[in-house]
């Protein structure tokens, strides 16, 4: 089985996220970076289905030489090979479906995997943009129904159900109030949501195969897509700061504050 | 002199720190409070190969550098100094055989820990003899193709769980240094006996026990290195395990230090945030300077051992300082905390309890001083 | 006249999904600030029910389509009638609630009309030439404002930041007849997960009760119901014996930060404030009006919390 596997690089959830006074974009001064958290529930839930379905697990990333960090961080968890989409600037969720699709079409994967969203733009499209591009099958927001606390877990048992004859695939998706199954035609594009699974260490002896293993370079020249962004951020700017507290007089006030300021329920 | 770490080398630290945050930190007051042993955390350290990063890629290791061990070191140590002990106290434990052993001793005595997960125990202090390693009095007697060993030893970590012991004996009291060996134990030998755990101030987490030998058999190709080479062996361990003891404490002094950051911004007396206060501010100062040069310390002594050279001065220089630092900036967390701190639903106290032992194994504070000493007054 | 298209969507029971309601309003925001008509389209099983509903609500015209392939939810089948709807109507502004179903569904619509799109709007700035879709960015620690350069412009809509649409006169429904598209996916089924209360460090509301309770929670279990919420403790209720350990908020005890809390006789003691001060919205019920946790609180209300929290349930339930 092959498996296209995003691992996008975005900051560090921990690391404080400030404004620019100007409004144009984020203070990188300090900040950290990491692999977009869904991304590598994805990279782990590919390398489970791999286990069982062997094969390969294709994690490709999209930037500038920086990514490779994040590539190398997929590498070291056990996938297989790497793809570099060299693009330093920033892109918009089409340039980046874009993208995808022709490293698809490259690779043709039973399945590509994506983090249902990035924690940096949190847009969560780009897998629908790709699964309607590539005319394929989408399963967003896949979850698993057991806990993390189950023997499934523990043993790493995919979440994704694929069919012995690698023609379809069953899964469970978080969606309002419930949970939806879907049957997925192969090849599809499935997006992860939180609890699909508890992704793996990048342990040292896998930090140390990561170095050798291959990261191809590609770019929006090679792959004959224009990025020209359709989406741009014009400004940027900080919440509303905390406000000191208030004392309300009665329940009424309250719950109207709640409901129409602090947007509570 | 390049101070960055390499790419590897922070994906080492970033696993280690990972693991640290995630799994050890979170059970460290429970097994702080019960004094049990976090097996299965070991476990899983040794898994994800926190453990035998040394040991040559040929013996089953990774054969990483030792500036990569201490890097791991200090993370593992920043979430249990208890948890880090017992991990690196293994790696301690395989040292005499690596350093002076045969290859045939390799492969019997150090592969089989990188191929399942096992634990030795580094067997050389005794009741009556801790800083005085050369009065040790545990006698192995030759008979034959075996020694009977006869004695005890006191404050072995790991000793319970043990598969395997690096044993410091005599065959001549009268001889003193020159009189040391080194053996391995095998398993649990008819006529050893592993006493209780000690009730410990901190590093609770440790197995600390107890060992006696009456009349123990081990056989004479268990020695490691010749009769009357024991010392040094010993030594050129304490060589390689200091830069590692010394991140336990900045590991110990990071946690504490954080710690004390956060709780100063977010406690507030006379109207404002304690971190606003000039008293606070240089102890939150100091205790931040002190441990960063406890870690340069450390860093070069695991440097010089990565590039051949004797490292003996600049690893008594980190490991005393560190574990002095460790004590200082715990025992300072504690009053930045206030009452607070000296509760045990607060972390401090136990950093402050933990910091203490590094001022004692792998060499007392005073004993480090010895040996600095030594070193520069010699010749 | 421009034209913006908003999605509707139906409960599992058919009836109309509240947060269209929202998106509605969304709409009709936009479609003044840009001079366009307000649009809606509905597909179902039988989509004139969810349509009639749809058209009282300020909405010109609502397309329904009705069919037997749209009896269930699936992209792979609603994209491409919504994209032949939007196409046909030129519509240059197609949006949807940010509910699963706008979530999973609107990027395939833009897809299929090479369109940008913003997703969680949260307000529009400008107008028809300088229009920009306000949404949050880094899990809401900044706010964007994004301006699309497609001719076709696709969003979902976060439903608390519009207050529903009003009714506001009758609009017409037209029918219309998608072609038919066979999907690659299949519907398997849809299990309702009656939340039991949620984790509590997991939750998004968390109701906590101290001292204050005397060891009586049942008006703490009740406003949790209400909201969904999790139960938490202080340390003192939970030393007492009264209720379970692993309730308990604090340094010790568990770390939250919801987006919802509300402390009800708890004074506020720094080891509490430790397990919950990271909580977007704190507030606090008691009746010393000098404890500290009114420090702490966005809201604090002096009160006996015996007869605060019915109260609070009650106002709550009716203003869902």
């Amino acid at each position: 089985m092959k498996i296209l596997v995003t691992a996008k690089r975005v900051e560090d959830p921990e690391s404080k996220i400030k404004v620019k006074p100007d409004g144009s974009g984020i203070v990188g001064e300090g900040l950290k970076y990491k692999i977009n958290p869904f991304d590598e529930i994805a990279v782990e839930e590919s390398l489970r289905l791999v286990a069982k379905f062997p094969g390969e697990v294709v994690v490709v990333s999209i930037g500038g030489k920086e990514v490779h960090e994040q590539l190398r961080h997929a590498l070291a968890m056990g996938a297989t090979r790497a793809v570099w989409v060299n693009h330093p600037g920033a892109l918009d969720q089409m340039a980046i479906a874009g993208l995808l699709q022709k490293v698809a079409e490259k690779e043709k994967p039973d399945l590509a995997i994506l983090g249902k969203q990035s924690i940096d733009d949190d847009q969560s499209q780009v897998g629908q943009y790709l699964a309607e591009w590539l005319n394929w099958s989408q399963a967003t927001f896949a979850s698993k129904v057991e806990s993390f606390e189950s023997d499934a877990e523990k043993n790493k048992v995919p979440a994704l159900v694929v069919s012995a004859d690698l023609k379809s695939v069953r899964v469970v998706r978080e969606v309002d109030g419930g949970l939806n199954t879907l049957d997925c035609k192969l090849p599809a594009v499935v997006t992860t949501d939180l609890r699909l699974n508890q992704p793996r260490y990048a342990s040292l002896p896998g930090i140390m195969k990561a170095k050798s293993k291959p990261i191809e370079e590609l770019t929006p020249a090679t792959l004959g897509v224009d990025v020209t962004p359709k989406l741009t951020v014009t400004r940027m700017s900080s919440p509303p700061p905390r406000k000191a507290g208030i004392k309300v007089p009665d329940v009424a006030t309250l719950v109207s504050k709640l409901k129409n300021e602090a947007k509570a329920f | 002199m390049n101070f960055d770490l390499s790419d590897e080398e922070k994906s080492f630290q970033a696993t280690a720190r990972k693991f640290s945050k995630d799994v050890v930190r979170p059970k460290a007051a429970h097994f702080d409070e019960t004094s049990t042993f976090p097996k299965d955390i070991i476990k899983a350290g040794w898994e994800l190969g926190l453990m035998n990063m040394t040991v040559s890629l040929e013996l089953g290791g990774a054969g990483l550098s030792h500036f990569a061990q201490v890097l791991v070191a200090e993370e593992l140590a920043w979430g249990c100094a208890g948890v880090a002990t017992s991990m690196i106290a293994n790696d301690l434990a395989l040292l005499p055989v690596i350093l002076s052993g045969s290859k045939e001793q390799h492969e019997r005595f150090v592969k089989p820990f990188t191929e399942a997960f096992k634990l030795t125990s580094f067997a050389l202090t005794e009741p009556s003899a801790g800083s005085d390693v050369a009065g040790l009095t545990t006698t192995a007697r030759r008979e034959g193709d075996h020694y009977i060993v006869n004695g005890q030893k006191q404050w072995i970590t790991n000793g319970e769980y043990a598969d395997q012991f690096s044993l410091f004996c005599t065959t001549d009291k009268a001889k003193r240094h020159k009189g040391l060996m080194c053996l391995v134990v095998e398993g649990r030998p008819q006529g050893l006996t592993v006493g209780k755990h000690e009730n410990k101030m901190g590093q609770r987490a440790s197995n600390t026990v107890t060992l006696t030998f009456e009349d123990v058999k081990v056989p004479v190709k268990n020695r490691i290195g010749e009769e009357g080479e024991g010392f040094s062996i010993a030594m050129a361990t304490l060589d390689n395990s200091r830069p590692l003891t010394a991140m336990f404490a900045v590991g110990i002094a990071r946690a504490a230090l954080e710690h004390s950051i956060e709780y100063a911004k977010s406690r507030q007396q006379f109207g404002k945030p304690i971190a606003d206060f000039q008293a606070i501010q240089f102890m939150i100062a100091d205790m931040a300077k002190d441990t960063h040069a406890a870690r340069l310390l450390a860093y070069q002594s695991a440097c010089m051992l990565d590039a051949g050279q004797r490292n003996t001065l600049v690893s008594s220089y980190g490991k005393c300082f560190a574990a002095d630092t460790a004590m200082r900036v715990t025992t300072d967390a504690v009053q930045v905390f206030g009452g607070y701190g000296y509760s045990k639903e607060y972390p401090v106290e136990k950093l402050m309890r933990d910091a203490k032992l590094v001022q004692i194994y792998e060499g007392t504070s005073q004993v480090q001083r010895l040996v600095m000493a030594r070193e520069l007054l010699k010749g | 006249m421009p034209i913006v298209l908003i999605v509707a969507e139906a409960q599992p029971d058919g009836s109309i999904r509240k947060a269209t309601l929202h998106a509605l309003a969304a709409g009709a925001q936009l479609a003044s600030k840009v001079g366009a008509e307000l649009h809606a389209v509905a597909l179902a099983k039988d989509a004139t029910a969810l349509a009639n509903v749809v058209k009282e609500y300020g909405v010109k015209v609502v397309h329904a389509a009705s069919a037997p392939q749209f009896e269930q939810y699936l992209a792979e089948t609603f994209a491409p009638a919504v994209a032949e709807l939007a196409t046909s109507l030129k519509a240059e502004y197609v949006g949807a609630a940010a509910s699963a179903m706008g979530r999973d569904l609107l990027p395939r619509v833009a897809a299929r009309l090479k369109a940008a799109m913003a997703s969680d709007v949260m307000g529009f700035n400008g107008d028809a030439a300088s229009l920009t879709f306000v949404r949050p960015m880094w899990a809401g620690s900044v706010i964007a404002e994004v301006k699309l350069s497609s001719a076709v412009k696709a969003f979902t809509v976060r439903a608390t930041e519009f207050e529903a649409a009003a009714k506001a006169g009758g609009g017409e429904v037209k029918a219309f007849t998608p072609a038919a598209v066979a999907s690659p996916t299949t519907f398997v089924d849809f299990k309702e997960v009656k939340s039991a209360r949620p984790e509590l460090t997991e939750a998004k509301v968390v109701v906590s009760g101290g001292r204050g309770t005397k060891g009586d929670f049942k008006e703490i279990e009740a406003l949790a119901d209400e909201l969904g919420a999790a139960v938490g403790a202080s340390r003192a209720v939970c030393d007492a014996g009264w209720v379970p350990n692993d309730l308990q908020v604090g340094q010790t005890g568990k770390v939250v930060a919801p987006k919802l809390y509300v402390a009800a006789g708890i004074s506020g003691a720094i080891q509490h404030l430790a397990g919950m001060k990271g909580s977007k919205v704190i507030v606090a019920i008691n009746k010393d009006p000098e404890a500290p946790i009114f420090q702490v609180a966005d809201y604090g209300l002096v009160a006996d919390l015996f007869k605060a929290l019915p109260e609070l349930r009650e106002g709550i339930k009716s203003s869902k």
